[in-house]
């Protein structure tokens, strides 16, 4: 392990690191780009108009503050923790995603971008993106691999209905690191007049620091709802991880509480010893992709390899930098769950707490599952339930054998 | 050595004594598959290029068009990786000790080889000077620097969006020549425009006195022509792997065996852009 540093929230770093991981490994056509973005964030996010303006749509549109939810029967049920649920799949669209979208496009307004570009995979990521280019009457181009567009057929027609162009993309592996290339390329080509969201914590610096800032109000407020509600900091945080901003939205404002306990969750697909996971703390290896330096599976040659699981939103070969770092300095336990486990997980969270969760909070929920029962009743756990489960329930059926 | 007194700056000598510009063609290593990519880079001297950029294939090309892609694809699929590119520039050298070479590609497979290995491997198999992609001025540093100390010219790009306080920071640390991207966009987009394409090589100039080779876009012998009046160099690589995928597709080359037919079809389109070139500014 590294010696510990004095904050575990001080990164990035002047260079946008996280230790080694981050940086700015694009293109140097996209250089001065990405400084434009980078000095109009740092402006925006210290400018009281902005915060405002973000403050209000967050409260009147996306419908936050989410609720802290005492998970009564599913802590009943595993007879241990005290089990709480941050709802962040009750914001508008569904999951925590909006969150940064909505952050992301009154930055593109303020610097006068004229169009919007974005990738998706799942596809959760690109219909909050449309949803706010919808609102603020911004022309969005969603890239999605072909693949997945197959895949999530009811999430292309959401962004479609809300006015988005949605581009197949069939080169690479066609899916999400292909869709992200993809948008990389179109922004080469449209420096002038184009904002790319970036969906999650990861890419060229400054974008996973953006990024887990705007996703930080779900940590923000849990730690005024749990301090209201039990009257002092949770035992224990979960989350599940595929590119990391949800779990990075709800650890970061606790990385500096020693007394909190912080659980990622990784997809495991079938196994980590299957070679189909997504695994890529726990069975990847530091490199560069994607603008950053950070965990990446990838065979002996550099070459990056496909992720596998049953949730698309975890289906990422990568990871945010900072993810990375706070994995090497040990800050944040890295744990994997299965495709099986999490299934079990959404099965049981419908059936005894009445929510349907997404199959990526049900990979954090499986982890929950594991362990809560054998602590003690007065510990705390915040598990953060980043989105509902409607998209999933084809691919749950089918994984069930149920033809619907 | 490397420099001015390397294969890259012994080139461009030469060139300017000639008063002509160089014609750089890009290749995919392993492209379709590894002897048809040998006979190609073997024949590429006699068809008039004068620099090799030989591309190193990365499953994640992200500043690509989609004929260099495709290219990259084709030749992962046939198990092309860095050691064969490396192999390749060694087998390359026993025959050829002038024409330089410059391995073109991207950051991750090179720090997987590990950097010290890698720049140490690449200069005692003949390369000349690297240009990767993914390493802009802000991150160059870890590799550029043992590069430079291996002998590798490491070369910089500058594009239409680079201002000029940055174009001065970019050349002090360049070597070899400067890679002027002649379009904001992916390899293989639209063309720019001459006089656009003669302005940013005029900033660029300004700035140093480093060969100035144009890339992106340049797809006909014509256009070659016409940027070998402005530019000390003239890229071609995503018209000529183009011919490799027409080969593909027309079933000259078959997966698994040499393609002779296919490596002419390359080599004459080569003939054809390299005596554009010559020819430019008589």
């Amino acid at each position: 392990m590294m010696e510990q540093p004095n904050s575990f929230r001080a990164g990035p770093d002047e260079n946008g690191r996280f230790g080694i991981y981050g940086g700015r490994f694009v293109a140097e056509t996209l250089m001065p780009l990405i400084k434009d973005v980078e000095s109009a964030y740092e402006a925006a996010r210290i400018d009281p108009d902005f915060i405002a303006k973000l403050d209000y749509y967050l409260k009147y549109y996306v419908g936050r503050p989410s609720p802290l939810y005492f998970a009564e029967r599913m802590t009943e049920h595993l007879g241990g923790a005290k089990i709480y649920f941050k709802r962040d799949e009750l914001n508008h669209t569904g999951a925590h995603k909006i969150n940064n979208t909505m952050g992301q496009i009154l930055l593109a307004k303020r610097m006068g971008k004229k169009r919007i570009i974005a990738e998706t995979g799942a596809g959760q990521h690109g219909v909050a993106t449309a949803t706010v280019c919808a609102l603020f009457d911004l022309p969005c181009v969603v890239y999605m691999g072909a693949t997945d567009i197959q895949r999530q057929a009811p999430n292309v027609f959401r962004m479609k209905l809300l006015g988005a162009e949605v581009v197949p993309v069939t080169s690479g592996s066609a899916t999400l690191k292909d869709a992200m290339n993809e948008t990389l390329r179109d922004w080469v080509a449209h420096v002038d007049d184009t904002f790319y969201i970036i969906g999650t914590v990861a890419g060229p610096h400054p974008y996973p620091a953006m990024v887990r800032d705007f996703q930080s109000v779900i940590g923000t407020e849990v730690r005024q709802q749990i301090l209201e509600l039990e009257g002092r900091l949770p035992n224990s945080l979960v989350a599940c991880i595929g590119g990391g901003s949800n779990a990075m939205g709800l650890f970061h404002p606790f990385l500096d509480e020693a007394s909190v306990d912080i659980f990622a969750v990784e997809a495991a697909g079938e196994g980590i010893e299957t070679g189909r996971h997504a695994a890529s703390l726990s069975a990847g290896r530091p490199g560069v992709l994607h603008g950053n330096r950070t965990y990446l599976l990838q065979d002996d040659d550099g070459q990056i390899t496909e992720a596998h699981s049953i949730s698309a939103g975890l289906d990422y070969p990568g990871i945010g930098p900072e993810h990375s770092w706070l994995h090497d300095v040990g800050r944040v336990n890295y744990v994997s769950a299965t495709d099986q486990e999490a299934l079990d997980a959404f099965q049981l969270c419908s059936r005894i707490e009445g929510i349907i969760p997404a199959l990526e909070p049900a990979h954090a929920l499986a982890h929950v599952m594991r362990v809560a029962g054998d602590l003690p009743a007065d510990h705390l756990l915040v598990m953060n339930m980043c989105g509902r489960g409607d998209k999933d329930v084809f691919t749950v059926a089918e994984a069930l054998g149920v033809t619907l | 050595m490397s420099g001015a007194q390397g294969r890259i700056g012994r080139r461009f000598a030469a060139l300017k004594k000639a008063n002509r510009a160089g014609l750089v063609t890009f290749v995919m290593s392993g492209d379709p598959d590894l002897d048809t990519s040998h006979a190609i880079l073997d024949g590429l001297t006699d068809a008039g290029a004068d620099i090799i950029e030989l591309g190193m294939p990365f499953s994640d090309p992200m500043a690509d068009g989609p004929a260099i892609q495709a290219g990259g694809q084709r030749a992962l699929k046939n198990g092309q990786n860095l050691k064969r590119t490396l192999a390749m520039v060694e087998e390359f050298r026993a025959a050829d000790d002038e024409t330089p070479i410059v391995l073109m590609g991207y950051f991750n497979p090179i720090c997987q080889y590990g950097v010290a290995a890698f720049v140490a491997d690449a200069y005692k198999m003949g390369v000349d000077g690297l240009i990767v992609v993914d390493t802009p001025l802000e991150e160059d540093d870890e590799l550029r620097v043992p590069a430079e100390a291996a002998g590798l010219d490491f070369i910089r790009m500058v594009t239409p969006a680079t201002g000029d306080a940055r174009i001065g920071e970019l050349v002090s640390g360049a070597r070899g020549f400067i890679y002027y991207v002649s379009v904001t966009g992916i390899t293989g987009a639209g063309s720019a425009l001459i006089d656009d394409i003669a302005a940013g090589v005029e900033r660029v100039r300004r700035a140093t006195d480093l060969p100035v080779a144009v890339g992106f876009g340049v797809r006909t012998p014509d256009q070659g022509a016409e940027i070998a009046r402005v530019a000390d160099g003239v890229v071609i690589g995503s018209a000529i792997v183009d011919i490799v995928a027409q080969g593909v597709d027309q079933g000259v080359h078959r997966d698994g065996g040499p393609a002779t037919g296919l490596a002419d079809d390359v080599l004459g389109f080569v003939k054809e852009l390299s005596a554009g070139v010559i020819n430019a500014r008589k």
